[in-house]
């Protein structure tokens, strides 16, 4: 277990003052100055250490992200976007950093901007998050006036930071689509390559990263790559924060170290599954978008990037929807299909019009009118939808009805052979 | 996807304009952009213009094309595209969140009340004119589900007898408690933070000053494993010996 001196969101539940005297009380814009000495390739040095990788759900190792820009500027300026458009389902990390420990948040994009060589940093918030823009807005403003960051500050890196919002599309999320939203258009994801770190925002070279990641990079170089690298596993390096919704007997936001097992942070932080562990039917460990596991894996999976990817699922974003036995499981996912059909941009076929299908026949298929022929198709179907998309919106809204399918296919033929026999007599 | 249109002419005001604070706070967001770049802008004008009207209208998209100097059609694609736009009035809406997590804590008892006190039917004003709601996609507070959003707050840690009550204090016209409607101040467990969090030292500000950044050892690359280094260009054979040196 993650000892608290080892926790780097000591503020996570907003129990004191998101204000900056309490953040540098914390430890935070502690020195920033002398970390900045180290230079830009040394950041990247750190980074890429430490093992830290991507939080916002693909686990693409950041150092190695951040190694992508140019390594000079140019006639295009460089900028760095926050990517704070939290909507995975059963996500809510990034709410808690930007109204609790927004000034993590700050120092993490003067800290990446310098790395990167940006001047300016925008941080895109869903729009939803009126009261935590409100919060990062004030954090802002407070970082301004002590003149940690703006023109002329106190570190010598010139460097302005700009609150940005969406207004309701999941699919801003994606990076390409979060950068054609701050440019003012329709939130359609682009064709890649060319990618964002030579063309991006404004055409300009551009990193877009999770709040999470931006946020832990600074107490990662402050307390050195080492640190954050012997916590968790090889290859899994570093603590996260987990959201753990659903049937648990005290949902929570906990930060832990990553690689811990999934009954011991149920059973630890939440109370424990409603009604024992035995009760447990089935979970979605990151997010939405990502297969379910049944209770038979659940006993002893570990929750990291490389655990979860061998048992045919992800971490995401660590989002952890656990689900008890008396759940319709056939219900809960068909809501998942809706929210997809729901979030997709329209852009390429197989999904808009996939998603919109796949809903439909889950839809029958929760009430037990479909034929057990129809898994099959189903399946085949969410096959040509995945990796037929520009984005992954589509690998999203196919997996997690094929992780329904690998794990509770005996639940839907029975269901439908229930509805077929309730509808001969 | 869904189908969104504006509303039909007959509904549409005559005129659309911010007022004066809002019209001198939409000159410094549009400056938060690089020059030429202000089309960035359209969401918060946009937001803050329907924060003011209450809803997006055929005028007010208009306007604020104009003000961004962006085609209207441009304008109308952004409206049309994100959902948080209201294309009719709502009156005072409540949205109320039903993906899994929420679902799965009881959404639906939110629902019942909705349609119990409101509407039968969402995105319907209430017979009053005042109220109505809506079925939203996650709203991002998963860990105190059920949740609804009235205007800019959340309200989480619901339950159907709770909507209820809330649904009659925003009729009576009282003031409502955003957050966690029970013991909960955030996203902590129930009961508070036991397990976390509760080592005094992270608060006292004895962390200041504690880590000293050391300069990193470079990372390995490619060519390192290449680079020949002093080793190998030691002599393996033993030195030679000065001439006339006993054998």
């Amino acid at each position: 277990m993650l000892a608290d001196k080892d926790r780097i969101f000591t503020n996570l539940y907003g129990f004191k003052s998101p204000g900056l005297e309490a953040a540098k009380k914390r430890g935070q814009w502690d020195n920033t100055k002398a970390i900045l000495e180290l230079g830009p390739e040394g950041f990247v040095d750190i980074m890429k250490k430490s093992g830290l990788r991507g939080r916002g759900g693909a686990g693409f190792p950041t150092g190695l992200k951040w190694s992508f820009m140019p390594k000079a500027v140019k006639e295009r300026p460089h900028y760095l976007v926050v990517n704070a458009d939290e909507s995975e389902p059963g996500t809510c990390k990034d709410r808690d950093i930007l109204r609790h420990d927004p000034h993590t948040l700050i120092e993490g994009c003067l800290v990446a901007s310098f790395a990167m060589r940006a001047h300016a940093c925008y941080v895109y918030l869903r729009g939803e998050f009126i009261r935590e823009r409100e919060a990062l807005q004030r954090a802002v403003d407070e970082a301004y006036a002590a003149k940690l960051i703006g023109k002329n500050n106190i570190h010598g890196w010139d460097f302005d930071l700009y609150v940005h919002h969406g207004a309701g599309a999941y699919i801003c999320g994606e990076e390409t689509a979060l950068l054609e939203s701050l440019e003012g258009k329709k939130g359609q994801p682009r064709l890649k390559p060319p990618f964002p770190a030579n063309v991006g925002l404004y055409g300009c070279p551009t990193t877009v990263n999770n709040v999470e990641s931006i946020a832990v990079a600074p107490t990662i170089i402050r307390r050195g790559a080492d640190w954050f690298a012997g916590i968790g596993r090889p290859n899994n390096t570093g603590t996260k924060v987990f959201c753990i919704s659903g049937h648990v007997n005290k949902p929570c936001n906990v930060e832990e170290e990553m690689g811990i097992p999934l009954r011991e942070l149920i059973d630890r932080h939440c109370g424990g599954v409603r009604g024992g562990w035995d009760n447990l039917l089935a979970v979605i460990p990151g997010g939405a978008s990502v297969p379910l596991l049944p209770k038979s894996i659940c006993d002893d999976v570990l929750m990291d990037f490389d655990t979860l990817k061998a048992v045919q699922t992800g971490l995401g974003t660590a989002a952890v929807i656990v689900m008890d036995k008396s759940t319709d499981v056939i219900k809960a996912i068909q809501r998942l299909a809706y929210f997809y059909k729901h979030e997709s941009c329209g852009q390429c076929t197989p999904c808009r019009e996939g998603t919109g299908w796949m809903w439909r026949v889950m839809t029958r298929m929760v009430k037990g009118d479909a034929r057990v022929s129809e898994i099959d198709l189903l399946q085949e179907v969410s096959k040509e939808i995945e990796g037929h998309t520009i984005c992954a919106l589509g690998d999203a809204a196919a997996w997690p009805i094929q992780g329904l399918i690998r794990h509770f296919r005996p639940e839907i033929e029975k269901r439908i052979a229930e509805f077929s026999r309730m509808a001969a007599e | 996807m869904s189908l969104r249109r504006l509303a039909p002419p007959d509904m549409q005001p005559a005129s659309f304009a911010f007022n004066a604070e809002n019209a001198e706070w939409a000159k410094v967001t549009i400056a938060k952009y690089p020059q030429g770049r202000q089309a960035s802008a359209v969401i918060s004008l946009l937001w803050r213009g329907q924060e003011q009207e209450g809803w997006v209208s055929h005028p007010m998209v208009e306007s604020i094309a104009t003000m961004l100097s962006m085609p209207f059609i441009r304008v109308l694609e952004v409206v049309t595209f994100y959902t948080m736009f209201n294309l009719q009035p709502v009156g005072t809406l409540i949205q109320v969140c039903t993906t899994t997590p929420c679902w799965l804590r009881g959404s639906d008892a939110v629902v019942a009340a909705c349609k119990k006190h409101i509407h039968p039917h969402e995105k319907t004003l209430s017979d009053d004119g005042k109220f109505s709601w809506m079925e939203v996609e996650c709203l991002g507070a998963c860990v105190n589900a059920p949740m609804l959003q009235i205007g800019s707050d959340f309200y989480e840690d619901i339950d159907g007898p709770i909507t209820e009550q809330m649904i009659a204090d925003l009729r009576a016209g009282k003031a409502l408690k955003p957050g966690p409607q029970n013991s909960r101040t955030s996203s902590e467990p129930e009961g508070g933070a036991t397990t976390t969090l509760t080592d005094g030292a992270l608060y006292d500000g004895s962390i200041i000053g504690k880590y000293k950044v050391a300069a990193p050892q470079p990372a390995n690359t490619d060519a390192d494993a290449k680079a020949p280094i002093m080793a190998a260009s030691n002599r393996e054979s033993p030195k030679q010996k000065p001439p006339g040196a006993a054998t």
